[in-house]
């Protein structure tokens, strides 16, 4: 994945070097400019994320998202889905492991699909480009389409 | 005195991320067990990002200098119809990288006059239905559980846009648009 990434990106590089060299130069400044202007916001993601995954204890999780939980599950779930945000290669595994452990699919649906969508921990990053109102707004209606895709999960897998 | 300037102006930036640093020492003092976890998957994330976004990066500058904003308000503009909406889903679902590093490229869409709706899909769908992931939930969670949360998550990404394009006043949309502008 991350080869044909870099693969793409150095040929494209190439190209433009080889049709222009200034607009190249140009290109190169103006991704590190990008990069600089975001990566204190990253930085402090990226140290939330290790602090919370280390304190979140997947035991404890499984049995409060148990597939008896119901609603209240689901909605427990969903905090906790949307203050943490796990790389997927991590994430999914977790998922995996928690419902092993007992939690429901309902509430893993739910746990998932914030994680996903809803991020607490990145909002820093995304009101420097959103601004605070539309930032606000676009979690809360993830959160709650949420809802909707746990229900649907919960009802296709125990039900179909 | 320069130096002394640009060294306040850095530590000034780097603020949050030193009082979170200083945080996870002390957390690691209090309990090495924890500490060290968080310090692994702190590396984990750190390696993340340093594999997946420079080329990003890179590739937006090069959208930026090279794509005439005639071309993208074409495809993705105000008015690109159906054709923007695909597009947005597609180029979001088939980034790889975590969800704050759509944030940027999302700046530079704003730029180059992607309308917001897409700009909103595009957000969408880099969040949530990832091609590169989607197998990997396959294996993890089952079949049933990857192909309903996608065909579910599809038309959400897209609902979810539309109603956030109505509810949010031009005016505001206004204001970020220009604010990616003055960025670079």
């Amino acid at each position: 994945m991350n080869a044909g990434l870099y693969a793409i990106t150095l040929s494209l590089l190439l190209l433009s070097h080889i049709k222009d060299k200034k607009k190249t130069k140009m290109a190169i400044k103006k991704a590190w400019k990008a990069f600089e202007n975001i990566l204190p916001e990253f930085l402090v993601v990226i140290l939330f994320v290790g602090i919370l995954i280390a304190v979140i204890n997947p035991e404890i999780i499984s049995k409060i998202i148990g597939s008896d939980s119901g609603w209240l599950g689901v909605i427990l779930a969903s905090i906790v889905g949307s203050i943490t945000l796990i790389p997927g290669f991590v994430a999914f595994p977790t998922a995996a492991m928690l419902l092993e452990g007992g939690a429901g699919y309902m509430q893993i649906g739910a746990f998932i699909s914030t994680l996903m969508m809803v991020g607490v921990v990145t909002l820093p990053v995304e009101i420097k480009y959103f601004g605070k109102r539309i930032t606000f707004m676009r979690n809360i209606l993830a959160f709650i389409f949420s809802f909707f895709v746990a229900g649907i999960i919960g009802w296709v897998v125990t039900v179909l | 005195m320069g130096g002394d300037c640009i060294m306040k102006s850095i530590i000034r930036k780097y603020r949050a991320f030193l009082v979170v640093l200083t945080g996870l020492l002390i957390l690691t003092l209090i309990n090495q067990k924890i500490g060290f976890k968080a310090i692994s998957v702190t590396a984990y994330s750190f390696k993340e990002m340093i594999m997946v976004i420079p080329p990003i990066f890179l590739l937006l500058g090069l959208l930026d200098v090279w794509v005439p904003k005639e071309t993208m308000i074409k495809y993705m503009g105000e008015g690109s119809g159906l054709k923007g909406i695909l597009l947005s889903i597609f180029i979001g679902s088939a980034a790889a990288g975590p969800l704050y590093g759509a944030f940027p490229v999302a700046a530079v869409f704003m730029k180059k006059g992607v309308s917001f709706k897409n700009i909103l899909i595009f957000i969408g769908a880099w969040s949530t239905t990832k091609i590169p992931m989607f197998l990997f939930e396959i294996t993890s969670l089952g079949a049933k559980f990857a192909v309903t949360r996608l065909l579910v998550d599809l038309p959400g990404v897209i609902i979810i846009a539309f109603v956030l394009s109505k509810i949010v006043p031009a005016s505001e949309v206004k204001a970020i648009y220009e604010k990616a502008e003055a960025i670079e």
